[in-house]
């Protein structure tokens, strides 16, 4: 798989990263190794295998549906980069 | 008595008991070696002096009351820097989280507190645990304490070093890939990745939630099985912490290893990468168990060299996910006078997180986008599930599975970094276990030039107790574990 200028682009944006034009050639190369070395699995055949997404196949835990959390906001807002009044500040998204 | 470090903690643990000596000496010693020596290693991302001391002291009064004293009352260690801790810096190795206090513990964390340990500072790792040399951490490399042109292994880089040029009794480490075995590896140490499930996540910064396990990195086996007793456990605040009685790790280490089967997979021996030097000496730790009494059987891994290709689409996946959450707003690094909403997201990731989770990010979210879907992740998770398989099919003639960590010893700092793919090679053999949820260790089994080899040992899921009989039984029978660096002895 080789990936273009664009397609490097677009996946950056979805990614939510900024990268600089002049860091995006360096990405493509590597990005487009990096997939074609992952390729390789394509020839295991895999026809019938049930998908692993985790290391044991036990249903998640279950617990009772009760409060087990206390109210942290203060500590958790401690190291926020900008709150103000106990609320997360943001650029303005309404004009 | 300054040699404190040449002891292991087993031997620090019971001198602490037996008030042969004290914690605040311990501690002591420990601080100096690092003030003195960890400048050319540069293994400690935050020392806290104050913090041990206050800790020591504690442990000391503790002992001194002969109070809920634990096996490890007192005993200090080096936590690496993806382990939360209430009031100390955690990094992660990134600039991301550079000022970042966590307002919790992690279990992990709680656990050492409750047992009355003592943590001498965080220790350097790659970003976000991503990668096999420590040369992503924004802290700067690590230097291999064998050969301080080399890297340490990653990502538990530096813990490894620290524990390997013995400025910490142990180290914690966390094994994604391998993160914990190659690095013991390449440092000559003793390191265990437990069974994904065994030692709680809760406050470990994730990587790649599937994978992701955290485990000890010690000079010896029994002192690996010490600190895991104290590391492992279940946990309600982490749901795919597993359920089941408190084991002794510790309580196998003396049996016999007559009638062990040690699979030998082939797979393992004949690929091209393998320096031959590493192939001998892991042929020769096997001639030594058996003189022990174990059995060699030739196992097959046939799927073992689709196990980097499915963990680099299944690592990614989960990464792109785990660290959409450091966006600028609630914690972590913000870029400055960001121009809107989404500029304040994509600069300040930009900006906060280095090239090779940027790498990583964008993989996973290629992986995961509409239309590569099925191509890219689901037939990784089918592969996954071959991967699996094959362990299953060995573990019914053999009762632990060696080979080599890594197929070279410490690589040059600078050889690896503009390659990625070359780099990933370097896990070939430690991420089919992570992928199969398996508990693995390393272990010294050699030198070549000077520069430690490891050995691998895989066991069947929860029989980290039999790993560590056999690491324990090879260690009284050898000694590269006890081989110290010269700049460090």
């Amino acid at each position: 798989m080789s990936l273009s200028k664009q397609d490097v682009e677009k996946i950056a944006h979805l990614a939510r990263l900024q990268i600089t034009g002049e860091q995006i050639p360096g990405f493509a190369a590597q990005l487009s190794s990096i997939l074609t070395f992952v390729e390789q699995m394509n020839g295991a055949e895999t026809t019938g295998v049930e998908a692993m997404a985790h290391p044991f196949d036990t249903p998640t835990r279950m617990r009772e549906d009760i409060v087990t959390e206390i109210n942290e906001r203060e500590a958790m807002q401690s190291i926020a980069p900008a709150v103000e009044a106990g609320l997360y500040l943001v650029p303005k998204v309404i004009e | 008595m300054s040699k404190f470090h040449t002891m292991t903690v087993a031997r620090i643990a019971a001198g602490l008991r037996r008030r042969e000596f004290s914690s605040v000496e311990v501690t002591r010693s420990f601080l100096d070696r690092i003030a003195s020596l960890d400048g050319r290693l540069n293994s400690f991302i935050t020392v806290t002096p104050e913090l041990a001391l206050a800790a020591a002291k504690a442990a000391d009064a503790r002992i001194g009351g002969g109070e809920a004293v634990t096996a490890l009352t007192g005993v200090p260690y080096a936590h690496k820097d993806i382990f939360c801790t209430k009031g100390v810096r955690t990094s992660c190795g990134s600039r991301m989280l550079e000022n970042f206090i966590a307002p919790y513990d992690a279990t992990v964390t709680r656990h050492f507190r409750d047992a009355g340990m003592v943590m001498l500072g965080k220790t350097n790792m790659d970003e976000f645990a991503m990668g096999s040399s420590n040369e992503t951490s924004y802290f700067g490399p690590v230097h291999n304490p064998w050969d301080l042109q080399r890297v340490p292994g990653g990502s538990s880089g530096g813990s490894a070093a620290a524990v390997a040029a013995r400025i910490s009794p142990f180290a914690t480490g966390t094994d994604t890939g391998g993160s914990i075995r190659q690095p013991a590896a390449l440092c000559g140490i003793t390191g265990i990745k437990p069974t994904y499930g065994a030692v709680s996540r809760f406050g470990m910064i994730a990587f790649a939630s599937s994978l992701d396990q955290g485990g000890p990195m010690a000079v010896t086996a029994e002192d690996a099985a010490l600190v895991l007793n104290v590391m492992a456990g279940n946990d309600p605040r982490d749901s795919t912490s597993v359920e089941r009685e408190k084991e002794d790790y510790a309580r196998l280490l003396d049996a016999p290893l007559r009638g062990l089967r040690v699979g030998m997979p082939k797979e393992y021996f004949g690929s091209d990468g393998l320096d031959p030097r590493v192939g001998a000496a892991v042929h020769a730790a096997a001639a030594e168990l058996v003189s022990l009494g174990a059995s060699l059987v030739e196992v097959s891994l046939p799927n073992s060299e689709l196990s980097i290709p499915a963990y680099y689409v299944v690592a990614p996946a989960e990464c792109s996910s785990n660290l959409s959450r450091f966006d600028g707003v609630r914690y972590g690094y913000r870029c400055k006078e960001p121009r809107d909403l989404m500029d304040l997201f994509c600069r300040s990731r930009g900006e906060g997180f280095g090239a090779e989770v940027k790498r990583r990010i964008m993989i996973g979210t290629y992986a995961l986008s509409a239309g590569y879907y099925d191509a890219y992740y689901l037939q990784a998770l089918k592969v996954r599930r071959l991967i699996r398989n094959d362990f299953d099919a060995a573990f019914n003639q053999c009762d632990v599975i060696l080979g080599p960590t890594s197929p070279t010893t410490a690589f040059r700092i600078g050889e690896k970094t503009d390659d990625p793919v070359t780099m990933y090679l370097s896990d070939i053999y430690t991420i089919a276990v992570n992928l199969a949820g398996l508990p693995g260790m390393s272990i010294p089994c050699g030198f070549a030039d000077g520069l430690p080899v490891g050995l691998q040992i895989i066991g069947r899921h929860f029989d980290e107790a039999r790993m560590l009989n056999v690491a324990h039984q090879y260690q009284q029978a050898t000694d590269w574990h006890t081989r110290l660096p010269a700049p460090f002895a």
